[in-house]
């Protein structure tokens, strides 16, 4: 199955596969941002393959200076009963990457709560917003530089939003 | 005074009449918010319905209310500290989550637990899947009207907890797990009381189903409602007996085969409805695989230890931190720092009753996750209620929301 | 209920003072409000299930409405999201109105010391009893009810005197 699925993406997106690696049984292939729709609606349709199941969708902080996110796609093959991980690496610059909701409709929840938690922005999403945090909220606290505790005062509780309004 | 006029024309403004009239020039369309506090929602969970007349135009569910921040917990401790946390996601089979945490984290250290505690790990994890079900039909029920079925499903969940509180010495959030095995040895008392219960338990559920089957309110109530076909679940990620009420054969225990489910006989029952209906008889029917794999795991329950002798993974046992030297430094080490797992990252996911709970775990070599996420069932089965809320009716939306069952500690992490 | 009888049998009246009546019925009616958020709503269930069975002490009727309950159980994590309309909830309730602080998490933010989660619900709502555990055992919550209610015979208004168990 591993080398099948290798075998055929690298026939059709040669250069868009960055890295293919294995840990414990697990395949994860690194892909080009770009192409990220490309390749899920490829791994979906193509018959053989039959990716047809998105099981999640989550970010990674690596807290580096190249690469510093990275968007993790985990599949599953109803027909063969096989997992693989797609990954693709976002850089701080340019924190947009191209939204798979059109190949699976579970995708969209999971990339709402991945942009709320890294403010990772998926373009093309029908619907982008905090889904667990308050609205105006303004942080993203799953990156590394947010301390734990959070930051005191960013969101009020209901006795202090009363003076807060009272004084500005 | 002016104070107020001033808030009320800024609040107008805000809201832009202009479009909403032209949209719905008589008005005839209404909001409903539901939640997050309501007791048909099971949970905190918000949902933001716009009405018209009774049928659902538009529903927008809200999570969030519960958003605890475990993943940026789980990164600020070690892999066992975040075990007691693993508890409180899915609080109805606080055992299962447990499991499928370890299962996980020793499949990043790569060590295997012996034979007895992957069979008492298989036991507990039926046991509370029939505990979780059995939270699920009793309020279930009752959000179709039933109210009897309530009170014995939690007569009969008092049972299992008991159970528990023999088992692991706690009656709800167990942390009953370790890297490489179970905290303690299952006694004779414990298999006893198991026996027992799974004895009297299939004559307890067959009196809810007489209560229930051919109930012509209940089953008006949750015949044909809420239909979700094979190709939908499959697009939303539906999991676990929702998936299975719709025609999918998908059960991670026999696709993925974890613990010993593979040295197990049982069946995954599948129905293609896709209603409520075929929900109820999908858990129906877990409930009763689960005591037959239970029978079976008791009748095979072999001797011999119940943790991994893993030194750089598993704590030490406590006698000998207490008497040897090298197991008192392991015990430290692995207390303070948790470990040393090779760097990489692993995916595991075990059937929940809910759904797959997966976890997926990237190391960078010392004692703390470097990342940890969750992939939870309920998140994405409440997707469903987006997907598929539109043209029905009212008051069949608390029967969905019901019959999906899900938890919204899991969903909201 | 201070009472005296005379003649109870013969004459068929006692006497008593009527705010001490009034606490009488008022401690063993109390209609909770059941704010289950998270596990600790689980056990507020069994609390409220056979076994335990609430029902002992007056207090079987769990109204969801907040209108009509004297008594608001808040179990389980207090988010900032949540807090606004845990807040409202309570602001809903007519007077005299009783909190209890259902597990650690609700008292002092317990094992959640993050960003998302109120380290305590005191800072923004009053509480008169706080009862520990994470969860506490139905015994436990039984208990608080009837420190309330013991709170209730003394005459302490609420919001004075906080019990912790
Ligand atoms: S106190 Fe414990 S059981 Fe209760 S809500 Fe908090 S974590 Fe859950």
């Amino acid at each position: 199955m591993k080398d099948k699925i290798i075998e055929k993406l690298n026939n059709l997106f040669k250069e868009d596969i960055v890295e293919v690696s294995e840990f414990r049984g697990e395949l994860t292939i690194v892909v080009k941002k770009e192409k990220i729709v490309d390749v899920c609606k490829f791994l979906k349709e193509d018959q053989e393959l039959a990716f047809d199941y998105l099981v999640d969708i989550c970010g990674v902080d690596y807290f580096r200076e190249k690469d510093r996110f990275a968007v993790v796609y985990n599949l599953w093959s109803l027909k063969n009963k096989f997992r693989l991980r797609l990954k693709v690496f976002v850089d701080e610059s340019d924190l947009v990457v191209p939204s798979v909701t059109s190949v699976w409709s579970a995708a969209n929840w999971h990339e709402r709560e991945t942009f709320d938690m890294f403010g990772i922005k998926f373009s093309g999403h029908p619907d982008l917003r905090r889904i667990y945090m308050p609205e105006d909220f303004e942080y993203y606290p799953l990156r590394k530089d947010f301390p734990l505790q959070g930051i005191p005062g960013s969101i009020p509780l209901p006795g202090q939003e009363k003076i807060k309004t009272q004084r500005g | 005074m002016e104070e107020k006029i001033d808030k009320i024309v800024e609040s107008l403004g805000r809201r832009n009449i202009e479009a909403e009239i032209r949209q719905d020039p008589l008005g005839t369309e209404m909001i409903l918010n539901v939640g997050p506090q309501h007791p048909a929602t099971h949970g905190v969970l918000r949902l933001v319905l716009k009405l018209d007349g009774e049928y659902i135009v538009d529903a927008v569910p809200e999570l969030g209310y519960l958003h605890r921040g475990k993943e940026k917990i789980a990164e600020n401790m070690t892999f066992l500290e975040f075990l007691p946390h693993t508890d409180r996601m899915d609080y109805l089979a606080p055992l299962s989550n447990n499991t499928a945490y370890m299962l996980a984290v020793e499949k990043l250290f790569g060590i295997e637990a012996p034979k007895r505690a992957q069979y008492i790990r298989v036991i507990l994890n039926e046991l509370s899947r029939i505990s979780s079900h059995l939270v699920w039909l009793g309020t279930f029920a009752m959000d179709v009207g039933a109210l009897t079925v309530f009170m014995w499903c939690f007569r009969e969940r008092e049972k299992i907890l008991s159970i528990f509180d023999i088992v692991t010495g706690v009656r709800f959030t167990t942390s009953y797990a370790r890297i490489g095995g179970v905290a303690q040895d299952i006694t004779d008392e414990g298999i006893h009381a198991i026996k027992e219960f799974i004895d009297n338990f299939p004559k307890e559920l067959e009196q809810c189903e007489k209560l229930l089957n051919k109930n012509r309110i209940f089953i008006e109530r949750t015949d044909g409602i809420g239909m979700i076909t094979k190709e939908q679940a499959i697009d939303i990620g539906l999991s676990g007996p929702n998936l299975r009420a719709s025609g999918v054969p998908r059960d991670l225990r026999k696709d993925e085969p974890y613990l010993v489910y593979n040295e197990l006989d049982f069946d995954i029952p599948v129905y293609e409805e896709g209603d409520c209906l075929a929900r109820y008889y999908v858990r129906l029917d877990e409930m009763k695989e689960s005591v037959k794999i239970v029978r079976q795991c008791i009748e095979k329950l072999p001797s011999g230890p119940v943790k991994a002798d893993e030194p750089k993974a598993t704590l030490p046992k406590k006698e000998k931190v207490y008497t040897k030297m090298e197991e008192l430094i392991h015990d430290f080490i692995l207390t303070n720092f948790g470990g040393t797992p090779p760097v990489g990252e692993v995916y595991h996911a075990v059937e929940n009753p809910k759904g797959e709970l997966g976890f997926y775990i990237v190391s960078d070599g010392t004692g703390y996750p470097w990342r940890l996420k969750v992939r939870s069932p309920s998140f994405t089965n409440i997707q469903e209620l987006k997907v598929r809320g539109k043209g029905n009716r009212r008051d069949d939306m608390v029967g969905r929301r019901g019959s999906i069952d899900t938890v919204m500690g899991e969903a909201d992490k | 209920m201070g009472i005296n009888t005379f003649n109870i049998e013969e004459q068929g009246f006692l006497t008593t003072k009527l705010s001490e009546f009034i606490r009488w019925a008022q401690r063993n009616s109390l209609w909770p409000m059941p704010l289950g958020i998270s596990c600790c709503a689980i056990e507020m269930m069994a609390f409220a299930a056979p076994k335990y069975d609430v029902a002992r002490f007056g207090s079987e009727f769990l109204r969801f409405s907040p209108r009509q309950s004297d008594l608001l159980i808040v179990a389980g994590t207090v988010t900032y999201k949540m807090a606004r309309v845990v807040r409202k909830i309570y602001d809903q309730m007519p007077d005299p109105k009783w909190v209890i602080a259902m597990g650690v998490c609700t008292s002092t933010g317990g094992m959640y010391r993050s960003y998302a989660v109120v380290q305590g619900i005191d800072q923004f709502l009053p509480v008169d009893v706080y009862v520990s555990g994470c969860p506490p055992r139905p015994e436990n919550l039984i208990n608080g009810l009837l420190k309330i209610q013991e709170l209730i015979k003394k005459g302490v208004p609420p919001k004075r005197d906080p019990i912790f168990i």
